[in-house]
């Protein structure tokens, strides 16, 4: 099995493949796709960050509301489940160094 | 800031939330002639019932034609429908609300963009978060609500897992359960915290949607086709193990959700979880507004206290769907027609009686409809025994990661209301803003102190809504820009 299974309908109807970095770790997805869909897919259940607060998870309510998905993307904070991939996307999820 | 009059308000309506009732809403105000601003932080209208995700299309079998005629209906009605806007404050200056928000960036890597709509009355359309019953392991990788399992199938097309369990209450159980194995996923159980009998017993409320009835008692039948084990009357105890090798215990429980002591206990193997029991009224945006809330004891919710015309008790501020009860999303259509009619009836653009035959009919189907959603809600409210059953290590809120022993050892200290409670351990203060677990502390709150949910009360609306970004609010104004005033002589 792998994790690509995930996808109902494999990339039927999904736009351009894109790639992604996420904590330093390559990963394909597909344009439109919510970040955590792409994280999801590609196995991961838990990011780096949440040593302190809450657990760090790509997906836990998937609609903005609990924040554990938050990343940092060009010194931003978003949350990965409302953010679309797109290629060259990079995002770390402990916060960039000031 | 000098207060704007009357006439100065960019739309004589705004509409926050773009789902069912938002939507109706929008369609019904413009129709009778209101300037109507829609305002919702998704890319596309829909709320969370008809969640689509812009770049991934749907299989043809789970085109969701009901929010296609919906999105388009509101495209056509003329209403400004500003999507991506993510609203964090809510106020009143004079006779005028005015919604802030925040707009999403115009590209990638860009800060979003602030944006204020002045409105001369606001309908609050904010539906609903899910419920969630802690147990250790929820915050485990790997487990996800139901809520969030509906949205990753239905908009994104993604499976939660290959071995999924579905575990918590009300229907969401059994739509998330039948359409994993739809999409090629093995469900090992459903794990139903409602009895057989209780199902029989809501019946009657639900008889008037036989359509729904049927379309639930479907569901079932696929899953059992599918060999799925269904266990009404258990509840998840925990969950162990690493994603994607996941432990989870599921008891027996009683009427009220308590797990007699040395009941059996299922162990089942899984790579995800997929847990929540039922949907909770969203009432932070109404909070924030200053709407009195009330106290529903069958649901086990607080819901913002609206009239027959879906008014609140403040002055122009209307809510609609299920932030004003959980009523469901068939209900919440003729809620929003409800609240744009009398909108347009207290700005002057309807006489009463004319006011009185548009909302009439509205009013009747809404009551209608909202009863089978209303009986859903009960059937959800799992028991207080289930909170009772909480062990003093369970974490409750995740972002601040307290227990059940700080929030008890807080009631012992002298707190009464969850507003202390928040003073006393930053419990529900942290990224989430409570919106998780603010449901479990009230009763467990409630049990320690001995008082009524009611009685604990809710913390204060407060902003920010949803976390924003200070930077982008700033907007152009820096740091040279702050008046400073000329020092006074030494």
């Amino acid at each position: 099995m792998s994790a690509g299974d995930l996808r109902i309908g494999g990339d039927a109807g999904r736009g351009a493949r894109v790639r992604l970095t996420v904590d330093g770790h390559r990963f394909h997805a597909y344009a439109g796709e919510s970040l955590s869909t792409a994280l999801w897919a590609a196995g991961v259940r838990e990011l780096a960050g949440g040593i302190d607060g809450p657990p760090s998870r790509p997906v836990f309510c998937a609609m903005g509301i609990c924040q554990q998905c938050a990343v940092w993307i060009d010194g931003r904070r978003v949350e990965a489940c409302r953010t679309q991939v797109y290629d060259g996307l990079v995002a770390t999820s402990v916060p960039p160094e000031p | 800031m000098s207060a704007r009059r009357d006439d100065q308000a960019d739309c004589d309506l705004a509409i926050l939330g773009a789902g069912p009732a938002g939507a109706a809403a929008a369609v019904e105000a413009t129709a009778l002639g209101l300037r109507t601003v829609v305002v919702d932080e998704a890319a596309a209208a829909g709320g969370q019932v008809h969640a689509i995700a812009p770049g991934v299309t749907p299989l043809p079998r789970d085109v969701d034609r009901a929010g296609d005629a919906m999105r388009a209906a509101l495209a056509r009605s003329g209403a400004d429908c500003r999507t991506g806007r993510r609203v964090w404050h809510l106020e009143r200056h004079g006779d005028i609300w005015r919604v802030h928000a925040l707009a999403e960036p115009s590209e990638p890597g860009k800060g979003g963009v602030a944006e204020t709509v002045t409105a001369r009355a606001l309908l609050i359309a904010t539906g609903a978060v899910e419920r969630h019953l802690p147990f250790p392991g929820w915050a485990r990788p790997g487990v996800i609500g139901l809520a969030a399992a509906t949205r990753l199938l239905k908009a994104q097309r993604l499976l939660p897992g290959r071995e999924v369990l579905v575990a918590g209450a009300g229907p969401l159980l059994f739509l998330v359960a039948k359409t994993i194995v739809e999409a090629g996923g093995r469900v090992v159980a459903v794990i139903d915290a409602r009895r057989r009998r209780d199902w029989f017993a809501a019946l009657p409320a639900m008889a008037t949607r036989p359509d729904l009835v049927a379309r639930g008692l479907n569901w079932r039948r696929e899953l059992l086709a599918c060999r799925v084990p269904i266990l009404h009357g258990h509840r998840l105890a925990a969950v162990a193990g690493d994603a994607p090798a996941l432990h989870a215990e599921v008891v027996a429980i009683d009427r009220d959700g308590a797990a007699p002591s040395g009941g059996a206990s299922v162990a089942f193997r899984c790579d995800a979880v997929c847990v929540g029991y039922g949907l909770l009224p969203a009432t932070d945006a109404t909070r924030l507004a200053g709407a009195t809330h009330r106290f529903d004891e069958s649901c086990g919710a607080w819901r913002v206290d609206v009239d027959d015309d879906q008014r609140t008790d403040r002055p122009r501020l209307y809510a609609a769907g299920d932030g004003a009860g959980i009523a469901g999303a068939a209900a919440a259509p003729w809620a929003g027609r409800v609240a744009a009619c009398a909108a347009a009836r207290d700005l002057g653009a309807l006489d009463a009686r004319a006011h009185g035959l548009r909302a009439a009919g509205a009013k009747r189907s809404r009551d209608r409809a909202a009863r089978f959603g209303a009986a859903m809600a009960r059937l959800a409210n799992v028991g207080d025994g289930a909170h009772a059953g909480i062990a003093a290590t369970t974490l409750v809120c995740q972002c601040e990661r307290i227990d059940r022993a700080a929030i008890d050892a807080a009631v012992d200290a002298g707190c009464t209301t969850l507003n202390e409670l928040r003073s006393a351990t930053r419990c529900g203060m942290g990224p989430c803003g409570g919106r998780l677990c603010e449901d479990a502390i009230a009763r467990l709150a409630a049990l320690r102190t001995g008082r009524t949910q009611a009685g604990v009360g809710q913390p204060t609306g407060r902003p920010p809504l949803r976390p924003v970004d200070l930077d982008a609010l700033a907007g152009e104004f820096d740091y040279a820009s702050l008046p400073i005033g000329t020092p006074a002589p030494l």
